[in-house]
């Protein structure tokens, strides 16, 4: 058994890869949804990038915020929304986790320490440096972190934000999903790093890299860099290597992707290989595993139905909350 | 900083120093994030307002890199977090930079968590020509109006110019605050050429003044003069002159246009039926636009004239005085504007 997964431990690991299931799950579902025309909008989904979040989100502490993307599903299951709260707000409704105002994309809930997620790409960037600069501020001991993909590195608020963060040893933490594609586009085509996290050295602060598919190499990592935030040692990059197994959104069948990549990320479903490891360590049976998965499938059906039992708002609740 | 008693005469920059002195002393929350600010030997961001103000708080004069997206997007981040951010640019044009951060998140944070999050950040931005060429210069109070989510002042002297900032302040949402170079009142290195006294009298006790609430400042019969900032003080000139000629203006200093003083208006143009409106903003999609269409839509039987829009050129500022003179509304074009709807 690895270092660090006697040190996380049975129940913490058992309790990682159940939320890493509910993601999967949880789109799985959402897709069905979607595709029979039961649900309203658009989704941008999260299959296969469950060992990014839930290692993050599993390596924080109390008090500690997260800030996702337009693809903030599995970051809010892994941050502890319920899957209620989050189904809901897919549905519109009044019981979503932001009333049914923001939809699929905003996910968040700050008694959660989950900012309703940031749909422009790197726009979160900013505002995490200023969460991460009011715990300074206020002397707590806390950490805000940034999800983001490839595609957001390129964006001018990537570099201001890490800038203005490492400046002021701003507890942070950057952590890029490299999932290989900006909606269609191949990484390789707008980016001359091999590696994103290499950007960091021109902030003067590190840049990590692990297997984004490997949720104790996501955890052990990313407990390293938040601990240097929090202790006062400043941001930090952490690039996940990851991948998308779904399409960037709605009905994308992935016709631009490459078809050695695909084969070689599909054999690495994170989840899979997180269950071999819990099985090999035995921390769990074939029927623990089979528990969970139908305690999970319950969960997220329970969801659905509750979401969709839930109230419309009303139209003109359109008006309210613009201000305080 | 503060004045001896019997001296408290204040500068809109000397009255925004001091409101954000008692403010920051009254609530550790309160904070200055901006550019140049807080640099000893430094001039206290571009126009003095935050000079000397490290020296009184050195863990909260935030000092950033020339980086207007971070700016904008801490000032958002920390409110969220329970601060209340007073964020600055050195001139409005730098907006531009930050529009996501402004526009997408700041304004709508609290309406996409459903009412959950409040965002007290407070947008200082100077505005206004002043000889600096068209990146320099551009007054975009227009652009913001547009936006749900953000109040917007402009205060035109310097009483108004600290109450409406501690109002801003205490406010608990977004709220914009347009200041301009010209009525700073800057002093030193940062004095502005062709500057106009907005100096007042700063009582010695705490006061705000509200936010949407426009004030008479001429009483008149005869025309109704909507306008802010520099264009305020123009119009106040012009008004004068044109009592001796006959022409009663009712002058009012609008000094809020998001959420916008309509029952104020409203109660001036139904005594007069005539109304001018005066701003430095470009013409098209000006904020006059939207005032002159919101007295249209609602009070059209008391126009006894069409309603009057005089504003800056549908041009960028031009650099050299001469046009730089043609393109903002001159005394002469303001007169003469009011004259003929007078006359009408």
């Amino acid at each position: 058994m690895s270092k660090i997964l006697k040190k996380i431990g049975a129940q913490k690991a058992l309790e990682m890869y159940k939320r890493m299931l509910k993601i999967r799950r949880f789109e799985e579902r959402v897709r069905y949804l979607f595709l029979e025309g039961i649900m309203p909008g658009t989704i941008h989904q999260y299959d296969g990038q469950e060992a990014c979040a839930v290692g993050v989100c599993s390596a924080l502490a109390d008090g500690d915020v997260i800030a996702s993307t337009h693809r903030p599903h599995g970051h809010a299951i892994a941050k502890g929304l319920t899957c209620k709260e989050i189904m809901a707000e897919l549905f519109g409704k009044t019981t979503g986790c932001c009333k049914g105002k923001g939809g699929s994309m905003h996910l968040g809930n700050m008694d959660k320490g989950m900012l309703p997620s940031i749909a422009i790409v790197g726009g979160n960037l900013p505002i995490v440096t200023g969460m991460g600069l009011a715990f300074k501020l206020r002397s707590k001991k806390n950490v805000a972190v940034s999800f983001f993909g490839d595609g957001a590195s390129n964006e001018g608020a990537f570099h201001e934000a890490i800038n203005l963060a490492a400046i002021y040893d701003i507890p942070a933490v950057f952590v890029c999903e490299n999932n290989l594609y900006g909606a269609s586009t191949h990484v390789s085509i707008v980016c001359k790093l091999k590696n994103i996290a290499d950007r960091a050295c021109a902030y003067g602060i590190d840049g990590v890299v692990a297997d984004g598919n490997d949720v104790l190499a996501v955890y052990e990592t990313a407990e390293k860099v938040i601990k240097k935030a929090r202790n006062g040692g400043g941001p930090s990059i952490l690039e996940l290597k990851t991948f998308r197994r779904c399409g960037h959104s709605r009905r994308d069948s992935k016709a631009y992707m490459r078809k050695e990549e695909l084969d070689y990320w599909m054999a690495r479903d994170p989840i899979a290989m997180f269950k071999d490891i819990l099985l090999k360590a035995g921390f769990c049976s074939e029927e623990d595993l089979e528990r969970i998965s139908k305690e999970v499938d319950a969960e997220v059906e329970e969801a659905v139905e509750y979401a969709q039992a839930s109230p419309d708002p009303r139209p003109e609740d359109a008006l309210e909350d613009i201000f305080a | 900083m503060a004045k001896k008693d019997g001296n408290r005469v204040l500068t809109i920059a000397e009255a925004l120093r001091e409101g954000i002195t008692e403010e920051m002393e009254r609530d550790e929350k309160v904070f200055c994030i901006g550019e140049d600010i807080g640099i000893p030997g430094g001039w206290g961001g571009a126009f003095t307002v935050t000079l000397g103000l490290e020296k009184l708080f050195p863990e909260r004069i935030i000092n950033t890199p020339i980086s207007e997206i971070s700016i904008f997007g801490a000032a958002l981040g920390s409110a969220i977090m329970g601060m209340k951010p007073i964020a600055d640019v050195q001139y409005g044009d730098f907006l531009f930079c930050a529009m996501d951060q402004i526009v997408n998140q700041i304004s709508m944070m609290r309406y996409i968590s459903g009412g959950k999050i409040k965002v007290p950040v407070v947008i200082r931005v100077p505005v206004g020509a002043s000889n600096r060429g068209p990146q320099h210069a551009h007054s975009m109070e227009s652009w913001f109006i547009n936006v749900p989510g953000i109040k917007i002042v402009c205060p035109s002297n310097a009483y108004d110019a600290k109450g409406l900032l501690k109002a801003a302040i205490r406010d608990g949402n977004p709220v914009m605050i347009f200041e301009h170079k010209l009525l700073y009142g800057s002093k030193g290195a940062r004095a502005e050429k062709g500057t106009i006294d907005a100096s007042r009298y700063i009582p010695k006790e705490d006061y705000i003044v509200p936010i949407g609430k426009a004030e008479v400042l001429r009483k008149g019969n005869d025309v109704t003069i909507l306008s802010t900032l520099l264009m305020l003080h123009r119009s106040l000139s012009v008004a004068e002159q044109l009592e001796s000629e006959g022409v009663s203006c009712e002058v009012i200093d609008l000094r809020s246009l998001v959420p916008l003083d309509t029952e104020g208006i409203f109660n001036s143009v139904k005594k007069t039926g005539k109304v001018v409106i005066v701003e430095e903003c470009t013409k098209r999609g000006g904020w006059g636009a939207e005032v002159a269409a919101r007295i249209a839509e609602s009070i059209p039987d008391h126009l006894i004239a069409p309603i009057k829009r005089i504003a800056a050129l549908d041009t960028p500022v031009p650099f050299s005085p001469v046009m730089e003179n043609y393109y903002v509304p001159s005394l002469e074009r303001i007169k003469d504007g009011i004259v003929k709807t007078a006359a009408y």
